[in-house]
């Protein structure tokens, strides 16, 4: 759908076109924020599941889970809020901004090109297409491996920071009030919350691999793209 | 002439001085302010005792002993008076057809006016021979008194979730209450036994009041309920220290630092033992330095080991946890990335020599 717009974009605008501007400053933004609150859920998110070693004293002298958990619930807000302002961008933003959150499943050609992009990942197919957008592959990864994830991370987080929180707080209204009872108990759901940081872990190492790769082997630009916001075309075949 | 419940205290040989003390002690421990007191004594001095059916389906009796120790004042007396337990066939003196035909009696008598307390679960499989009452079975008994009843107290982790009797792979198909029942208020009282006074915490409400305690969405009493013990552990600033026991010996044990590595259910488990406590208050597991093992939540048999903080998968069919799934993962999906990465850089390379002069 998007990519064959994308297509005919390119070709109508023909040699003359060899950069798009794709990522607006709202989007770009947010991917790098996104990264960073990442990237401290995480690593904070590890060290409150296996704690580092004893700190010697009273324990009135130390706050250390306490910071810990604290950088993980400010990381978890601004996880929380960007998503929020992300999902309005896809309202108010170019076309590209809502990629991420629709998939066109019903669309025939989108289903070649994603196997068209698993041929060239495996090494099928001996050139790679251009798309200004998302590869309908890429696209795919997006909406399942991290958008899914992203927001299977936010309900199953807010649920048991409102355990803490407790009845009356926002959160326990919103999260935990239902996401408590539909696993059944508070453990599962820290267990599966815990999952949820490993299936994120993954997605972080393809999404990076894949970006890098892109970006040498592919004939578009792919980590200047979300600095810039410009698609810069490497040659200027269709 | 049905008595109330203070002439009945009374003519047991409890002072009046007992019955306001454990009137104020009832309050706190429902966490009343002073002004319902009198209340709580008004109600107890003028209503008609209600009768209370307990029934005993799968379970072990440790909700009965934990009731029976209740630490306020009138424990072994008064709670015991203060309901009318007119059917209990593990502490009754009647047996027999004699027993049997009490439950026939206040089922008439008291149609729609009496709570049910069931401890223990029925089973369902094996047409419920796992556990027979009277000849029949337990789930027999249950839906017949439970059919004129006001409401249900399900005492326990047994009647509430199920409990050991239900933990995988639950061979008798042992069931909670409210998944047999549907027609009746069911309050849970989990806890493997509950606190005794958070049993007759719940009774004493319900009968002053006269309507059940507010339930959270997994029908718990909100009073006893509502927190996790982690959030009222006394070790809980050590916690946010990250001050941890990481051995029962080591010198953390020793100053009673946090248990959280060594598995500690506390944070994932709603009950009231971090604040008020067992044998009258004497004590709970974490004092006593041993992490909580939930046993107040739902399935916490099957949900890995009592000593783990990140615990057991049982979906996976093998010994694993979140970690382990996930380090495997990892592992799997690095090693396939650091190989494609590898083929694609001998590819990059081989076309670069095969078309010399082109830009890449």
């Amino acid at each position: 759908m998007l990519s064959a717009q994308d297509m005919q974009e390119a070709a109508a605008h023909g040699r003359a076109v060899k950069a798009v501007y794709v990522y607006e400053a709202p989007v770009r933004l947010w991917h790098w924020v996104n990264a960073l609150a990442i990237t401290v859920l995480a690593i904070t998110g590890w060290f409150i599941a296996s704690p580092l070693p004893s700190l010697p004293g009273e324990a009135s002298d130390h706050f250390l889970m306490g910071y810990i958990r604290f950088a993980h619930f400010s990381a978890g807000y601004i996880l929380l809020i960007g998503f929020l302002g992300r999902v309005y961008w896809a309202f108010v933003g170019n076309p590209h901004a809502r990629q991420m959150f629709v998939l066109p499943l019903t669309n025939a050609t989108w289903w070649r090109e994603v196997l068209f992009e698993l041929r060239w990942y495996l090494f099928l197919e001996p050139d790679p297409k251009k798309y200004v957008g998302h590869n309908p592959l890429a696209q795919l990864a997006m909406f399942t491996l991290f958008l899914t994830t992203a927001v299977f991370m936010m309900v199953t987080g807010f649920a048991l920071y409102g355990e803490g929180a407790q009845a009356g707080s926002w959160s326990h209204t919103l999260f935990t009030s239902w996401v408590i009872p539909l696993f059944g108990q508070s453990q599962d759901v820290h267990t599966w919350h815990h999952i949820g940081l490993w299936v994120i872990v993954l997605f972080a190492l393809i999404h990076i691999y894949a970006a890098l790769r892109e970006d040498i082997m592919s004939r578009q630009s792919l980590v200047s793209t979300m600095l810039s916001g410009w698609r810069m075309f490497k040659d200027d075949k269709p | 002439m049905v008595e109330t419940f203070y002439e009945v205290m009374r003519r047991q040989g409890i002072t009046r001085r007992s019955f306001l003390k454990y009137c104020s002690l009832t309050a706190a421990s429902l966490g009343l302010g002073p002004a319902f007191v009198p209340k709580i004594a008004h109600a107890m001095e003028t209503k008609p005792r209600t009768p209370v059916l307990w029934l005993h389906g799968l379970e072990c009796t440790c909700c009965s002993e934990s009731f029976i120790r209740s630490g306020h004042p009138l424990a072994k007396d008064a709670v015991l008076s203060m309901i009318s337990l007119d059917y209990d066939d593990t502490i009754m003196t009647a047996a027999g057809h004699q027993a049997e035909a009490i439950l026939d009696e206040v089922m008439t008598k008291y149609k729609g006016n009496y709570i049910l307390a069931v401890e223990g679960n029925p089973p369902l499989n094996q047409d419920g021979m796992s556990c027979i009452i009277g000849g029949k079975p337990f789930l027999e008994q249950l839906k017949h008194v439970a059919k004129d009843c006001k409401a249900i107290i399900s005492w326990g982790s047994c009647a509430s979730w199920g409990c050991v009797q239900a933990a995988k792979p639950n061979p008798t198909q042992a069931t909670p209450i409210h998944k047999v029942i549907f027609d009746k208020p069911i309050i849970k009282v989990p806890g493997c036994p509950p606190i005794a006074e958070v049993m007759t915490g719940v009774i004493t409400y319900m009968l002053t009041f006269d309507r059940l305690p507010e339930l959270d969405r997994q029908g718990r009493p909100k009073m006893f309920y509502g927190q996790r013990i982690h959030d009222k552990c006394y070790r809980r600033p050590h916690f946010d220290a990250g001050q941890f026991a990481e051995a029962w010996d080591d010198e953390g044990s020793r100053k009673g630092y946090c248990l959280y590595k060594m598995g500690c259910k506390g944070p994932t488990t709603y009950n009231a033992c971090s604040t008020v406590r067992w044998n009258g208050g004497v004590s709970f597991p974490i004092q006593s330095g041993h992490g909580c093992i939930g046993c107040s939540e739902d399935g916490f048999w099957d949900k890995g080991g009592f000593y783990d903080r990140v615990t057991g998968i049982q979906q996976f069919g093998v010994e694993a946890n979140a970690d382990k799934v996930g380090g495997a993962a990892l592992g799997v999906v690095g090693a396939a990335v650091a190989a494609h990465a590898a083929v694609s850089a001998i590819k990059q390379t081989q076309q670069s020599r095969n078309k010399p002069g082109q830009d890449e």
